[in-house]
């Protein structure tokens, strides 16, 4: 079974001598009734794809409504001039963030991970890593089954969906999976993960969904870049031995309160926040009327 | 949640609900017709209707017609291999009272002629439900091994049918009836931990007072 708690999953790996992918390998064996082969065949497969989504990224793709694609190799095109602020790491952070949103705005093949909307999070802090051989696939894999057991335990004790939590249980949700994930590749300590998703999820926490004309695009695929640079900030922090104060199971459930708390128009439904501003709504006018003449 | 739920699944952008979802409701429109369609009248409703070319529904759903998975890269491409598959196509809207903001209407008519209109909506996740063929009201989720018998509310059928699957050794997890109007056409629906073998619909079809059986096996 999943874990309810961070806290039940982290006395596992005490209880059990366990380094803390393979408690959360093993949990979800004995709920999903694969074999482990089969699961870690899952699991390289899922990472097979984010690799191929990235590599396939094109400059000249759209989306159907023409407001999505091209925005990562702007980024990468800048970089390579010398003409950004952040470092090799966080550029191509950037980049790749860029490229599996607006992949998936494309209809390219990705991970949900945790939803559509949120599939560029992971991938974009994990793929600068692995490219530049600081993390061979093995250690890729289990750094996502970190993640995912931090994002079962969201599922259970808030929500994964943007339509009942707002963008915080989708970008924020990615977030705080993939600064867990980051520690565990960098060797910080199970309560390190726990540390850098709190803080993650934290720093993202009241995050309203309020998608433009209702599609995957604006602000989605921007979203996807603070999700992986709040990620890597909190990683970072975990790692230096700063603490968020609030424990990870009470982050989780400020989340689900806010969510709860959040208005409607700002759940998914396309009406409040950006996507009821003027332009937001000129935008919908003209998608509409794309929509009408084909 | 299991695991690969929430990393994964891997899927066609660029939403669950608007692009998973409708492959999903295409796909089990086709196995529900029993053969592949030949022609398609597609309806979308609320927010399908709405935002419903931006996400690609349309495509998807026709996708789900030619027997793609949610997974399927091809499925952009959909409307032109729809051409050179045969089927002919029409995406329309529909405004449907009380429906989900995530429904489509597919009437479809079969390679041999077989007609069947399906309602389905895409209720989060990728996840889907069937809430209506031919007319008659359901509510089943596609996501198990099911039987589906239309017949005359008469008594007697639902012995039938369930006497029959025990008979083939088949386990029924959930049943639901539903009619028109009493003494009307009845829907019954029987979601079952295994696939449903031909010779149980084949003998259930000769049954009298049974109009159409349809399996759905996954
Ligand atoms: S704004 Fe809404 S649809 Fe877009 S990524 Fe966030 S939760 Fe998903």
């Amino acid at each position: 079974m999943a874990y309810p708690s961070v806290r039940e999953m982290l006395a596992a790996c005490q209880a059990e001598h366990l380094p803390l992918h393979e408690v959360i390998l093993r949990s979800d064996l004995a709920e999903s009734g694969l074999t482990r082969e089969d699961s870690l065949a899952e699991m390289h497969r899922m990472w097979s794809v984010m690799c191929r989504t990235s590599a396939e990224y094109r400059e000249e793709d759209r989306s159907n409504s023409g407001f999505a694609g091209g925005d990562a190799a702007k980024v990468e095109a800048a970089a390579r001039a010398g003409l950004l602020l952040g470092g090799d790491y966080l550029n191509q952070v950037l980049a790749e963030a860029l490229k599996t949103a607006e992949c998936n705005a494309c209809m390219k093949r990705i991970v949900a991970a945790p939803t559509a909307g949120s599939c560029g999070v992971l991938p974009a802090v994990l793929l600068p890593l692995w490219r530049a051989g600081l993390a061979d696939e093995e250690a890729v894999c289990r750094a996502l089954y970190v993640a995912a057991g931090f994002g079962q335990v969201i599922a259970a004790r808030a929500t994964l969906a943007g339509a009942e939590g707002g963008c915080q249980a989708e970008v924020g949700a990615a977030s705080a999976m993939a600064a867990a994930a980051l520690v565990y590749l960098k060797g910080g300590t199970a309560e390190a993960c726990a540390e850098a998703f709190a803080m993650a999820l934290t720093n993202l926490e009241g995050l309203v969904c309020d998608p433009v004309a209702g599609l995957v695009e604006i602000p989605c695929i921007k979203r996807n870049v603070i999700g992986a640079m709040n990620a890597v900030s909190a990683a970072d922090m975990a790692l230096a031995g700063v603490v968020g104060h609030i424990p990870a199971d009470e982050v989780i459930d400020a989340m689900a309160e806010v969510g709860a708390a959040m208005s409607r128009d700002l759940r998914e439904t396309g009406i409040g926040g950006l996507a009821g501003t003027p332009t937001g709504q000129a935008i919908r006018e003209i998608v509409t009327m794309a929509q009408e003449e084909a | 949640m299991r695991l690969f739920d929430v990393l994964g699944p891997v899927m066609t952008g660029p939403s669950s609900s608007h692009t998973a979802g409708a492959v999903r409701i295409g796909l089990t429109a086709r196995k529900l017709l029993g053969e592949p369609p030949a022609r398609a009248e597609i309806l979308l409703h609320g927010s399908f209707a709405a935002t419903g070319r931006g996400h690609g529904t349309d495509r998807a759903l026709v996708a789900g017609l030619l027997g793609m998975q949610p997974d399927d890269a091809r499925i952009p491409g959909s409307f032109a291999l729809a051409r050179q598959a045969g089927l002919a196509f029409s995406v329309g809207t529909i405004a449907l009272r009380g429906a989900h903001p995530n429904t489509a209407v597919l009437r479809l008519e079969g390679s041999t002629g077989h007609r069947l209109e399906v309602v389905g909506a895409s209720i989060g996740g990728g996840r889907i439900r069937i809430c209506s063929i031919d007319g008659i009201t359901t509510d089943f989720g596609a996501d198990q091994d099911t039987l589906i018998v239309h017949n005359q509310d008469s008594p007697g059928h639902v012995a039938t049918v369930t006497a029959c699957l025990s008979g083939h050794g088949i386990n029924i997890a959930t049943m639901q009836l539903y009619r028109s109007a009493a003494g009307g056409k009845a829907v019954m629906v029987l979601e079952c931990d295994e696939p449903i073998p031909e010779e149980v619909a084949v003998y259930l079809r000769r049954q009298p007072g049974i109009v159409k059986v349809t399996t759905l096996n996954l």
